[in-house]
């Protein structure tokens, strides 16, 4: 625990989540429920990589995460930072992972969140930041609205490539985690992505599938080069 | 797992061949306690550059019949004793597939054995938990040619994370190579980048650390310390840490991230590169951090070899998984999670 931390804390904590590279405890902030996320130290990683990952991850996190509320995306407000000890405390929501929704086989309403997901996502394409980690995971249903948590990989970027790439990995976490209906959770995403990001859509998809393609032995890489080359 | 399978055939002997890069590998392996009957390699080592397919197929053409030879010596009644033969149809370099599919499939129909098809990243992880005995763990296999991380689920290995492009052993030569270290790569069973990184002091922090979700890319790294290497400002040493640092820190996060994700308990390392005590050393300490119980092949076998082609073309077998001869094409992008694996159960 950081130790400047502790004097903002009141009462006592609950761990939240032992994320991969931060630990996610519910405090009580100014008389609110919050979470305090820190990225704890590396043992694994030389010192001077580790607090530049640290210390550059939780500013820029903090950044988007204040920049989402202005344009009025469902995410967690800001409450505080402290990048010397990579913390950022943030508004707790309350409420289900949609991973869990999907694992419950509530398909429908899972349907219905994803669309609102890919709407958020496609707004967020459109101001010039990409996720990172677009995955059914770091979205939490509170009262019938998807929100979205967690930009520890987020970044400010126009180019196709980023917005693409968070295509890309959504698509692949419905492979590992959801693959009997990701064909069906994809659409519902997908349809509520295109009617935000408009004319853009068909070249992200384009280069989301590109990307696909570049993962090593891909049998569909081949099918391409091959039209390719007769055409 | 051993003792776990279906008693089809107590003291079935499987043949496996390994031809997919840079290894000519002929294991048997038998049913029961004294499991391992014979482990024949021969490795094929370019001059220069990395690996040409067209030579290591014709190194594997010269040494096949010497090797098969030895492995099948080791059978009292030679191959008769055999009770299929098995072979790693891909994913792999086209012209080395080419020569153990035809060796096997020549074999099978001559001596009128089942051949069995083998996915050489399955054998790769198959290997591994025959050794580690872990039974479900998050796998992070990495070699010359792969780097990714899967997990069982749902009767396949599932990919959830991977290189968007080149993979960690690849990126390890490529380097070495323009910084003069190598070929050859491995020397004594290190790599020499670990040699020349383990005398490095300073961190160089201009370099790109790129992790996108569970994905990792190091094509932008290799192009960054390729510039600083030819600048000449860098000691090659503190490079050489560099480099590896920010290479294996990104393969461990994604690694870090799987678990996360899957909650899994045991994570195992797997492939070649998997014989780094560097990395190993990160991978136990991000264990013990996770309390996560961790595991790595050993060097023996973490290389690409026959007895892991073996021991999965038993389980395969097992499993009815065989293919007539004629129908045994090689598959070069033949991967990971396409694979039905009927011996591990949700």
């Amino acid at each position: 625990m950081a130790k400047g931390l502790t004097g903002l804390m009141e009462g006592k904590s609950e761990i939240l989540a032992l994320g991969a590279e931060a630990v996610l405890l519910k405090i009580s902030f100014l008389g609110m429920d919050a979470v305090l996320k820190v990225r704890l130290p590396k043992k694994y990683r030389d010192p001077e990589l580790d607090s530049f990952i640290r210390g550059k991850r939780t500013v820029v996190e903090a950044k988007i995460i204040k920049e989402l509320s202005d344009i009025g995306i469902n995410s967690p407000a800001l409450l505080y930072v402290d990048t010397k000890e990579a913390a950022i405390i943030m508004e707790y929501v309350k409420g289900e992972i949609l991973r869990d929704i999907i694992a419950q086989e509530r398909i429908s309403e899972a349907c219905s969140y994803l669309r609102e997901v890919g709407e958020s996502i496609a707004l967020m394409h459109r101001t010039g930041i990409a996720h990172g980690d677009v995955t059914t995971t770091n979205v939490i249903v509170s009262g019938n609205k998807a929100y979205l948590i967690d930009f520890g990989l987020s970044k400010f970027t126009s180019r196709v490539e980023d917005l693409a790439t968070d295509i890309h990995l959504f698509i692949r976490s419905l492979e590992s985690t959801h693959y009997t209906h990701k064909d069906e959770l994809l659409k519902c995403f997908l349809s509520g992505y295109k009617t935000v990001i408009k004319e853009l859509f068909d070249e992200v998809l384009k280069v989301a599938k590109e990307i696909r393609l570049r993962g090593r032995y891909v049998e569909e890489r081949k099918h391409e080069a091959i039209r390719n080359h007769n055409e | 797992m051993w003792n776990t399978w279906r008693k089809v055939n107590e003291g079935m002997i499987v043949l496996g061949i390994e031809s997919t890069a840079h290894t000519f590998g002929v294991g048997v392996v038998q049913e029961g306690k004294n499991w391992l009957i014979a482990d024949e390699r021969s490795k094929y080592v370019p001059k220069e550059g990395g690996i040409h397919p067209k030579e290591a197929s014709q190194h594997f053409m010269i040494h096949a019949p010497r090797v098969i030879a030895k492995a099948v010596k080791k059978l009292k009644g030679g191959i008769n004793d055999v009770d299929a033969i098995a072979v790693a149809l891909g994913p792999g370099l086209g012209p080395c597939l080419r020569v153990g599919a035809t060796l096997a499939r020549g074999l099978a129909a001559y001596f009128n054995k089942p051949l069995i098809p083998v996915n050489h990243a399955v054998a790769h992880v198959e290997i591994g938990r025959f050794i580690t005995g872990l039974r479900k763990p998050l796998i992070v296999y990495l070699s010359g040619g792969n780097t990714l991380i899967a997990a069982y689920a749902d009767g396949r290995y599932r990919v959830f994370g991977e290189t968007l492009d080149i993979a960690l052993g690849n990126f390890m030569d490529v380097f070495a190579r323009e910084a003069g270290l190598g070929p050859p790569y491995v020397i004594d069973g290190k790599h020499v980048l670990d040699k020349c990184a383990d005398e490095g002091e300073k961190f160089i922090s201009e370099l790109p650390y790129v992790v996108k979700g569970q994905d990792i890319s190091l094509s932008g790294l290799l192009t960054a310390a390729l510039r600083l290497l030819k600048s000449g400002e860098v000691r090659l040493e503190d490079l050489c840490y560099s480099v590896r640092e920010i290479a294996y820190s990104s393969v461990i996060e994604v690694a870090e991230r799987g678990l996360a994700l899957t909650r899994l308990g045991e994570v195992m390392l797997v492939g070649g590169v998997g014989a780094s005590e560097a990395l190993r050393t990160k991978f136990s300490l991000m264990a013990q951090d996770r309390g996560v119980k961790f595991a790595a092949v050993p060097p023996k076998y973490a290389v690409d070899n026959g007895v892991m082609i073996a021991l999965t073309g038993m389980l395969a077998f097992k499993h009815g998984m065989v293919v007539r001869p004629e129908e045994a094409y090689v598959k070069q992008r033949w991967r990971l999670d396409e694979v039905e694996v009927p011996w591990l159960k949700d």
